[in-house]
């Protein structure tokens, strides 16, 4: 049984099918790219698959359960997180509590406690508090606890995201093009970075993107869609040649 | 001696009003709506003591039932208003606002008629002479509680988790529901702890006053709104400075100009602060990114 398994996801708007039976497996600690022209529907499936969006049609399951139908904070205490292709931090707030907002999930003091700060409080707030520095510090950006994320670069803002995404624990990350906006260096260290958390986390990692260099670099497995359907699947040497994927990127 | 008199005075209601602009700021702050039935949850806070006292129930157990009370109330506001109209244009939700006002003044006529019900003295009025100026110990009380209650808000904001939860879906809803958080359980806390604060501004109110009737909630509602505005809405601590402001000009221009103009300055501010400075004194200018 794979991670996750997706089949026959399909979603309309109207009279558009956007997404037309999409289906994917990824397995633990896989690294796999979706990719696609623009307006292909890459964004929708993320949006299903994170309960964003309700699909018409088709079956998400996460590690045996199926996540159809559920609210996006309880698929993401099942185990998927995501970034988003437009960076969406919490800007007014610093990069420590950007990162411990994600850890709540897996903080059970009440109300009553944290108000008169009883001693669940101190402990759990202090074990927040020591993960999400020690994920800052993976990601080098111990110094920066303090800023407001509205302050950092651009490639650091892109960095807290994927660390506040992991600091929900996932099994699969889900990451909406990252290299957006990024010059060729920073994305170069972003495919480290990525290559990194797979290793150290040992989880499993969905990627949009269109950037083809950094997909083509990175991923063990590509599925490609245009016009919300597969047009193929397979290893990165098979996509590069595919005819399919070169009609949709480059026309006719 | 009279100016530091007046000072007093000003800080009382100054108090008050901000303990009531904090609810209208958070709830502003998290759903972008302005509840004009805050006020109305104000006064049903404090028809809720006013019962609670009237039964001989201890001091604490008064603003225990109030603020409580309050809260549920604040909560069923939501669930039963508000939340279906989540996703509709913010006007729609503004106009069921103050339908809702409306509903609960009437519903208080029924329920509690028209005429004002004079409010136990649940605690004895002493005054306190220092040198020559004479405090109410109702003055001392409302401005402490106050205070501790907003000193426990801002802790509660900015260090614990359902604060911070609640900073995170103010910013972005959808993003922090992706964060695991749920976003209609943070919307309704912020509900219930608005409401309670309104009530613990109505208990205040009508130990100051000494009355409680349907129409409590208006004006200091709608001042607690011009407070929040003035602050900078949306703003926690701008709700508390806006409030201390609007106390001290309220009773400075009662004192010095005219108590009949008092009303009058204190609205004039708030078209002074949309005209030149709308987004309040702590805000900030929020330019749209594309």
């Amino acid at each position: 049984m794979a991670l996750l398994e997706v089949n026959g996801l399909t979603i309309k708007f109207g009279g558009l099918t956007a997404v037309d039976g999409f289906n994917i497996n990824i397995e633990q600690n896989e690294l796999v790219g979706l990719i696609g022209p623009n307006g292909a529907g890459k964004t929708t499936v993320f949006n299903m698959l994170t309960g964003v969006y309700l699909p018409t049609e088709g079956t998400i399951n996460l590690d045996g359960k199926s996540v159809v139908g559920k609210k996006p904070y309880d698929i993401v205490e099942m185990g998927a997180a995501r970034t988003f292709q437009n960076i969406r931090l919490f800007k007014e707030l610093t990069v420590e509590d950007n990162v411990k907002i994600a850890y709540h999930n897996q903080m059970n003091y009440n109300l009553m406690q944290g108000l008169f700060r009883l001693p669940a409080f101190w402990k759990e707030e202090s074990v927040a508090k020591e993960n999400a520095m020690d994920l800052l510090d993976i990601f080098d950006m111990k110094m920066y606890a303090n800023t407001l994320a509205k302050n950092l670069p651009y490639g650091k803002q892109r960095k807290l995201e994927i660390a506040r995404a992991l600091a929900t624990k996932p099994k699969i990350l889900m990451l909406d093009e990252p290299a957006a906006g990024m010059n060729p260096y920073e994305t170069k260290e972003l495919m480290e970075t990525i290559h990194f958390i797979r290793d150290k986390f040992g989880i499993a990692i969905l990627l949009i993107e269109h950037d083809m260099s950094l997909v083509m670099g990175i991923c063990e497995k590509i599925t490609v869609i245009d016009y919300g359907k597969i047009i193929a699947r397979g290893v990165p040497e098979e996509i590069k040649s595919d005819p399919n994927v070169i009609k949709a990127y480059l026309g006719e | 001696m009279i100016f530091i008199q007046q000072m007093i005075n000003g800080l009382q209601i100054g108090s008050i009003y901000a303990v009531i602009a904090l609810g209208y700021t958070m709830v502003y702050g998290i759903i972008k709506l302005i509840n004009f039935a805050h006020g109305e949850v104000m006064m049903m806070g404090a028809y809720f003591a006013f019962l609670a006292a009237s039964a001989g129930m201890p001091v604490w157990a008064v603003f225990l039932i109030s603020m409580v009370g309050s809260a549920l109330l604040g909560m069923a506001i939501e669930r039963v208003a508000y939340k279906p109209l989540r996703e509709a244009p913010r006007i729609s939700a503004l106009i069921t606002a103050i339908g809702m006002s409306l509903f609960l003044q009437n519903l208080a006529l029924v329920i509690f008629k028209a005429d004002p019900k004079v409010m136990p003295r649940i605690i004895p009025t002493t005054p306190i002479n220092i040198g020559s100026i004479q405090i109410s110990n109702i003055t001392i009380i409302t401005f402490t509680v106050s205070v501790v209650f907003m000193i426990l808000l801002t802790f509660f904001i900015s260090k614990t988790k359902p604060g911070k939860a609640m900073r995170a879906v103010s910013e972005d809803k959808e993003a922090a529901t992706l964060m695991g958080i749920n976003a209609n359980s943070t919307i309704t806390l912020t509900f219930a702890i608005g409401s309670a604060l309104a009530a613990l501004g109505g208990i205040l109110y009508a130990l100051a006053y000494t009355q409680v009737a349907p129409t409590l909630g208006v004006l200091p509602g709608l001042k607690a709104f011009v407070a929040a505005v003035l602050g900078g809405i949306g703003i926690i601590p701008g709700a508390m400075i806006g409030g201390f402001i609007l106390g001290f000009v309220e009773t400075f221009a009662k004192a010095y100009i005219s108590g009949r103009w008092a009303d009058a300055i204190v609205f004039g501010i708030l078209i002074l602060v949309l005209s030149v400075k709308p987004t309040g004194i702590l805000g900030k200018n929020v330019r749209e990114k594309v």
